[in-house]
C-alpha cells in the first residue's frame, strides 16, 4: 500500500537514501581504512592470482552495484507509486 | 623497445578523422535544432535515460582515468586500483542525494536548486566562484593532458595539439550546444568502453579467459607484492581524505549535474545514473585486466622508457597485442574521450557564466531567448580561448593534481551547500553563500600550503599542511560554516519557502491545463 501524504513520502525518501549512503560509505572507508592500517592482510593471497585486497576492491564496485540496484528497486515500484497517489490526490499547484 | 607510438599513424589518422567528421556531421545537424536556451543548455530535456547513462560515463571517464589508471597498475599493481574503485563510489551517492531533487528543481545549472529558495544574487555568485575554479582546474588538467597524450600519440607539437582540441571543442559547444556535446559524448563512450573492453578480451585470451592466471604471471614476474597495498598509501588520515573527495567531489562536479536537466524528468534522471554507474563501474573493473596486462605483455620498463608516468600503458598494450591498427584505433579513442570531456566542461562553464551570472545576477532574469543564446555562445568562445591559452601557460608543468583538487573543491564547496538545500529546511542565504565560499577558498588555500605544491613543485624543504588532500578538513568544515551560520541567524521565510518546494522536490513542475 504506497503512502499517500507529502510528509510521509518524504520521510520514506530520506531514510532509505540515507541509509544507502551511509552504507556505501562504510563500505568504501571500511576498504580505505584497510588500505591504510592493514596492507600485510589486505596482501593475503586468497587463490593464486587474487590477494584479498583486489578481491574486497572488486566487492566494493559490486556492492556499489547493489546499493544502486536496490535503490532504483525501490524507487521504482514503492516511491513512484506514492507519488501516483500524491499527483492524484490533490489538484496539482500552477507552476511559478 | 621499437613502437609505432609517437610516428604520424596512418591508421590512427584515418580513425581520428573518421570521428571528427563523424561529430562535426552531429554538429552541423544539431545546430538546426539549437534554437531556444532549453536546447543549448538541456539538449530540449529529450535525452533517453540509456542516452544519458552513456553520456554521463562519456563525461565522467577522462583520459586521466582511462591511461592513467592503466599506467599506474601497470606500474604499481593493486594500488592504481584504489583510485579506480575511488571514482565509482560516487555515483551511488550521486543516485540516493541528488540526482532526482536536482532534477526536480532546477532548469540548467545546479545553482538554480539553491536559488530555487534562497535569495538569487548571492547565491549565484557565491556558486559561480566555486564551479568555476573546478572547471578552471579540471580544464587545465584536460588541456595540458591533452597536448603532451596527442604529441606523444601521433608526434603532433604540444601548442598545435591544445588548439586542435580547443578549436573542434568550442565547434561543437558553440554551434551544438548540449544536444552536439551529448552525441560527442555518447559516441566517446560506447568506443571507449568498446575499445576497452576488446583490449582486455585480448589480453585475456592469452590466459584462456582467466584474469587470475594474468595476475598470477605478474606476481610471478614482478613479485606478490604487486598484488596487495604497496608505498602509494602511507598516511592512512591522507587517504580517507582523498577518498571523501573522490566520494563526494563527484556529486559536486558542475558539468555531470547538469547532465540531469537533458532528460525529461526525474525518473528518467533515475534510470540514468543507474545505467551510468553500470557502464562506470564495468569500465574501472576492467583496468584491473588492462593494466596488469600491461605489466605483464609489455613490461614495466618498457612502458617507463616511452613515458615515465605510465601513460602510455594502455596504447603500448594495443600494440602489442593488436598491432599498430589496433593502437591507431585506441589512440583515436583517446583523443576522443579528451575531446567529450573538454566538450562538457566549456558548456557547464558557459551556463554558469551566461545562465547563473549574466541571465540572473545581471539582467535579473529579464532576458529573452535571443540574448540567453547569445550570450551563452559569447561565454563559450570566451572559455574556449582561455582554455587554450591556459593550457600552453602551463606546458610542461606537473598538473596531474590539478584533477584532484578539482574534486577537492566540487565536494567542499559545491556538495556540502547542494545537499543541505535538498534535505535541511533551516539552511538560509547566508549560510549557503559562505560554505561555498569558505568550501573554495579553504581547498585552495590548503592544497598551496600541501606538499604536492610547497615540496613537490616550489622545491621547499618542508609543508606548513602536512596532508596531500585538503578534503577531511575542508568539507567538514563548510558544512560547519553553512549549518553554523544558518542557526546564528535563521530566516524564517526561507524555511517557508523549503516547505513549499517540498512538493516539487519529490513531483517535480506540475503542469496544469
Amino acid at each position: 500500500m504506497p503512502t499517500s501524504t507529502l510528509e510521509a513520502v518524504s520521510a520514506a525518501r530520506w531514510r532509505i537514501a540515507i541509509s544507502l549512503t551511509v552504507a556505501m560509505m562504510a563500505v568504501y572507508f571500511g576498504f580505505v581504512l584497510l588500505v591504510a592500517f592493514n596492507k600485510p592482510l589486505l596482501g593475503r593471497i586468497v587463490t593464486r592470482g587474487l590477494s584479498l585486497g583486489m578481491l574486497l576492491g572488486a566487492l566494493v564496485i559490486l556492492v556499489a552495484w547493489v546499493l544502486t540496484w536496490i535503490y532504483v528497486r525501490w524507487a521504482n515500484t514503492h516511491y513512484d507509486a506514492s507519488l501516483k497517489t500524491l499527483r492524484a490526490g490533490r489538484p496539482a499547484e500552477r507552476p511559478r | 623497445m621499437t613502437s609505432a607510438l609517437g610516428e604520424p599513424n596512418a591508421l590512427a589518422i584515418t580513425f581520428f578523422v573518421l570521428f571528427i567528421a563523424l561529430s562535426l556531421g552531429i554538429t552541423i545537424w544539431a545546430s538546426r535544432k539549437t534554437r531556444t536556451a532549453e536546447h543549448f543548455y538541456a539538449a530540449g530535456r529529450s535525452v533517453t535515460a540509456f542516452q544519458n547513462g552513456l553520456a554521463l560515463a562519456g563525461d565522467y571517464m577522462s583520459a586521466a582515468s582511462f591511461l592513467g589508471i592503466a599506467g599506474l597498475v601497470a606500474l604499481s599493481g593493486f594500488d592504481g586500483l584504489i583510485y579506480s574503485i575511488g571514482w565509482l563510489v560516487g555515483w551511488p551517492i550521486v543516485m540516493f542525494l541528488i540526482a532526482e531533487p536536482l532534477r526536480n528543481l532546477g532548469r540548467y545549472t545546479f545553482a538554480d536548486v539553491l536559488a530555487a529558495r534562497l535569495r538569487q544574487t548571492p547565491i549565484r555568485i557565491a556558486s559561480a566562484i566555486g564551479s568555476l575554479a573546478v572547471i578552471s582546474f579540471y580544464l587545465i588538467a584536460q588541456m595540458v593532458g591533452a597536448g603532451n597524450l596527442i604529441r606523444l600519440l601521433f608526434g603532433l607539437p604540444y601548442e598545435a595539439a591544445v588548439v586542435i582540441v580547443g578549436a573542434v571543442m568550442l565547434a561543437y559547444v558553440l554551434f551544438g550546444g548540449m544536444i552536439a556535446t551529448t552525441w560527442v559524448q555518447i559516441i566517446k563512450a560506447v568506443l571507449l568502453l568498446g575499445g576497452a573492453t576488446l583490449l582486455a578480451g585480448l589480453v585475456l585470451a592469452r590466459f584462456s579467459f582467466n584474469p587470475l592466471a594474468l595476475f598470477a604471471q605478474a606476481s610471478d614476474m614482478y613479485g606478490a607484492g604487486v598484488l596487495g597495498p604497496g608505498r602509494l598509501v602511507t598516511d592512512p588520515i591522507d587517504a580517507v581524505s582523498l577518498g571523501l573527495a573522490l566520494m563526494l567531489g563527484t556529486a559536486g562536479l558542475p558539468h555531470i549535474l547538469m547532465r540531469f536537466y537533458t532528460v525529461p524528468d526525474s525518473r528518467t534522471a533515475r534510470t540514468s545514473v543507474g545505467y551510468a554507474t553500470a557502464f562506470i563501474g564495468f569500465f574501472y573493473l576492467l583496468t584491473f585486466v588492462l593494466g596488469f596486462g600491461a605489466m605483464v605483455i609489455i613490461g614495466r620498463d618498457a612502458i617507463t622508457s616511452i613515458d615515465a608516468g605510465g601513460n602510455m600503458a594502455a596504447p603500448l598494450l594495443a600494440e602489442g597485442v593488436g598491432g599498430t591498427p589496433f593502437l591507431g584505433f585506441i589512440s583515436a579513442v583517446a583523443f576522443a574521450t579528451i575531446l567529450a570531456v573538454v566538450a562538457g566542461l566549456t558548456l557547464s562553464g558557459a551556463a554558469t557564466l551566461s545562465h547563473d551570472l549574466w541571465v540572473s545576477v545581471v539582467r535579473g532574469a529579464k532576458a529573452d531567448q535571443r540574448e540567453q543564446l547569445r550570450v551563452a555562445r559569447m561565454a563559450t568562445v570566451l572559455l574556449a580561448i582561455v582554455s587554450i591559452v591556459l593550457g600552453i601557460a602551463f606546458k610542461g608543468q606537473n598538473v596531474a593534481y590539478m584533477v584532484g583538487l578539482a574534486f577537492a573543491i566540487a565536494a567542499s564547496a559545491n556538495f556540502p551547500a547542494l545537499v543541505l538545500s535538498i534535505f535541511w529546511k533551516g539552511l538560509t542565504t547566508a549560510g549557503a553563500q559562505y560554505s561555498m565560499i569558505v568550501g573554495t577558498v579553504s581547498a585552495l588555500g590548503l592544497i598551496y600550503l600541501s606538499p604536492t605544491i610547497q615540496v613537490d613543485i616550489l622545491g621547499n624543504a618542508a609543508a606548513w599542511f602536512p596532508l596531500r588532500n585538503p578534503g577531511i578538513v575542508t568539507i567538514p568544515l563548510s558544512f560547519a560554516v553553512a549549518i553554523t551560520v544558518s542557526l546564528l541567524r535563521p530566516v524564517a521565510q526561507e524555511a517557508q519557502r523549503f516547505a513549499e518546494l517540498e512538493r516539487q522536490l519529490h513531483l517535480g513542475v506540475e503542469h496544469v491545463d
